[in-house]
């Protein structure tokens, strides 16, 4: 478990974010820039002195400034991969991985080697090569390997894939996923981007002016309307599903979570566990079950909650599915229509060509 | 070499090589730790030390020179108490001139090792304090190899304000052929002989040459490792 509380003044923005979170574990700071993840992550790994703070991991305080206790960062075994990656210049990618590999303190979560860094990242071409003479990707996958061999027992990532091109960020996110599955590594991950949020968070913490708006897991805050509504179109909810059966007749597999199953596109090979987003605006609600539709999934529910958009036409319905929770976004009128209430039975129509299964591993 | 120098002039150039390299030994560690304190930021007492190391740029030499003797000399307090216990003497010595040397060349260094470091990145020191880098070991593992092109420069800009001192040598040091008199020192006395003017033009192409050299090494040095670190 990793707890944090920090309050700041900055001459801009005055900071008050407390969370905690499960260890292990990614935890994944959300929010637009600005509004004080980096600033969370810079007090966690005590590189930033806010003017109060209380941070703890699996019990132990590393900094409170309640009663002047200040673990210097280089005492804490928190490693960083910074946004602009921080290679050293004067040193070769092997000297810069080696960096981290000779101050490395005993007790980190996984022991990880150097010969599985330069593996599992792919540097062998570049051992001999200078940080400048690499790409914006490479230089993170070096400040990744570099901070994974200070044995660390938390890693922190401050927006890593914010300065790499799109088709170079799908490069380094399997190594992440990778680090997830096989190092049992605890990781806080600092982002702006849904994606990111979707494909690697276990927990989310909304941040937003200052503040925590939201904390949990990812599926409850993917279901949160305040979050839905910041992100529009993107919106939908990311449910952690089961791979049942796949039907490669009909090109679906059958995925299921408790009482919610569904139809997806076809995910040959693909088996246990999958992250399913369900985009908000996909889903279609109907009171009763429509006969013929080209639709795979109608899916029956309850309205949890209604949530309506000021000076707009659009509202968000929470559906409860067994411990699940789908959100739709439909427009008021519809509610009216449908003559929809909390605690109502509704049936949620998603067709299954436009429910994402991500990439990695549930 | 030694067919084209005469025993003198051979003599006045190896003592200021010696003078120099003396005071830049001597100096530069001072001037590092000097220039890290006050690249640190704001602390009290911060703007006396700048002023302080900063002096001997803005006072002339001799006047150097003179505040040198009133604290160095045998009955100045610093120089009393090296004489007495160590049986040191400064004046009229030497490690009395390689003194006035580094005295006058440390703003000089402070100022070009201040720049170098300012220049360090501080967030890949941040770095290193993440990957475990405890204070001593950040400075011997990122700042002082980054700062090295910079300590280079420093070391040679020294050397070189050394080769030419005058004031502060000629009045702490005196003008002692053999022991204090470097090579600006024997040009000044060739000049005040009668028929001396050969002499002083052969030492002067011999310091124009050791300028040259030492200038033209410091951006050599400053060039290649801006090569080898891609800025």
């Amino acid at each position: 478990m990793i707890t944090v509380a920090l309050s700041h003044k900055f001459p801009t923005i005055e900071l008050d974010i407390a969370f905690s979170a499960p260890t292990p574990g990614t935890t994944v700071l959300f929010g637009a820039s600005g509004s004080g993840k980096s600033t969370a992550l810079a007090a966690i790994a005590g590189l930033f002195r806010t003017d109060r703070v209380h941070v703890s991991l699996n019990e132990e305080v590393l900094a409170d400034t309640g009663h002047g206790v200040f673990m210097p960062p280089e005492q804490r075994r928190i490693g960083t991969v910074f946004q602009d990656g921080r290679l050293f210049p004067h040193l070769d990618v092997l000297g810069n991985l080696k960096y981290g590999a000779k101050r490395a303190q005993a007790g980190g979560t996984a022991h990880i080697t150097l010969p599985d860094v330069v593996q599992m990242l792919g540097l062998e071409p570049y051992l001999a090569h200078r940080p400048h003479t690499l790409s914006g990707g490479e230089k993170q996958r070096v400040a990744l390997g570099r901070a994974l061999l200070s044995q660390p027992r938390l890693l922190l990532l401050d927006e890593p894939l914010t300065n790499i091109d799109e088709a170079r960020r799908a490069e380094i996110i399997p190594y992440l996923l990778n680090l997830r599955r096989n190092h049992a590594l605890p990781m806080v991950y600092v982002t702006h981007s849904m994606r990111e949020v979707s494909v690697l968070a276990d927990h989310v913490v909304m941040i937003g002016n200052g503040f925590v708006e939201a904390s949990g897991s990812l599926s409850e805050v993917s279901a949160n309307p305040r979050l839905a509504i910041a992100l529009r179109d993107e919106a939908g909810v990311v449910l952690r599903m089961r791979i049942i059966d796949h039907d490669s007749f009909r090109r679906l597999t059958r995925v299921q979570a408790g009482p919610l199953s569904l139809d997806v596109p076809l995910q040959a090979g693909r088996n246990g566990m999958v992250r399913v987003k369900i985009p908000a605006r996909e889903i279609i609600l109907a009171r009763s079950q429509p006969s013929a539709i080209s639709i795979n999934n109608g899916i029956s529910g309850r309205v949890r909650a209604m949530h309506e958009e000021l000076d707009s036409n659009i509202a968000l319905v929470q559906v409860a599915v067994g411990d699940n929770v789908l959100l739709a976004r439909v427009t008021r009128n519809a509610i009216g229509r449908l003559g929809l209430e909390t605690g109502a039975a509704v049936i949620a129509l998603i067709k299954s060509s436009s429910i994402e299964v991500l990439p990695g591993e549930g | 070499m030694t067919e084209l120098l005469s025993p003198d002039e051979w003599q006045a150039l190896v003592l200021t090589l010696e003078v120099a390299a003396r005071a830049v030994g001597f100096g530069l560690p001072l001037a590092i730790c000097a220039a890290m304190v006050l690249a640190r930021g704001d602390f009290p007492g911060r703007f006396v030390l700048n002023t302080l190391v900063q002096l001997p740029l803005a006072l002339p030499s001799v006047v150097v020179g003179w505040l040198l003797l009133l604290v160095f000399g045998l009955r100045g307090p610093a120089g009393a108490f090296l004489y007495e216990n160590f049986g040191i003497r400064l004046v009229f010595t030497s490690t009395g001139a390689s003194l006035a040397c580094a005295t006058m060349s440390f703003p000089l260094m402070v100022r070009t090792l201040r720049v170098t470091l300012e220049a360090i990145d501080p967030g890949l020191i941040q770095a290193a304090q993440s990957l475990g880098a405890g204070r001593m070991d950040r400075l011997f593992s990122i700042v002082l190899p980054m700062a090295l092109p910079g300590v280079l420069v420093a070391a040679i800009v020294g050397f070189a304000a050394c080769l030419g001192e005058f004031g502060a040598v000629i009045t702490f040091a005196a003008n002692i052929p053999g022991e204090t008199q470097t090579l600006p020192l024997a040009v000044y006395s060739a000049l005040q002989s009668p028929d001396g003017e050969v002499a002083a033009a052969r030492l002067s192409v011999i310091s124009l040459v050791l300028a040259g050299t030492g200038l033209i090494g410091a951006e050599l040095v400053a060039r290649r490792f801006r090569e080898h670190i891609g800025r």
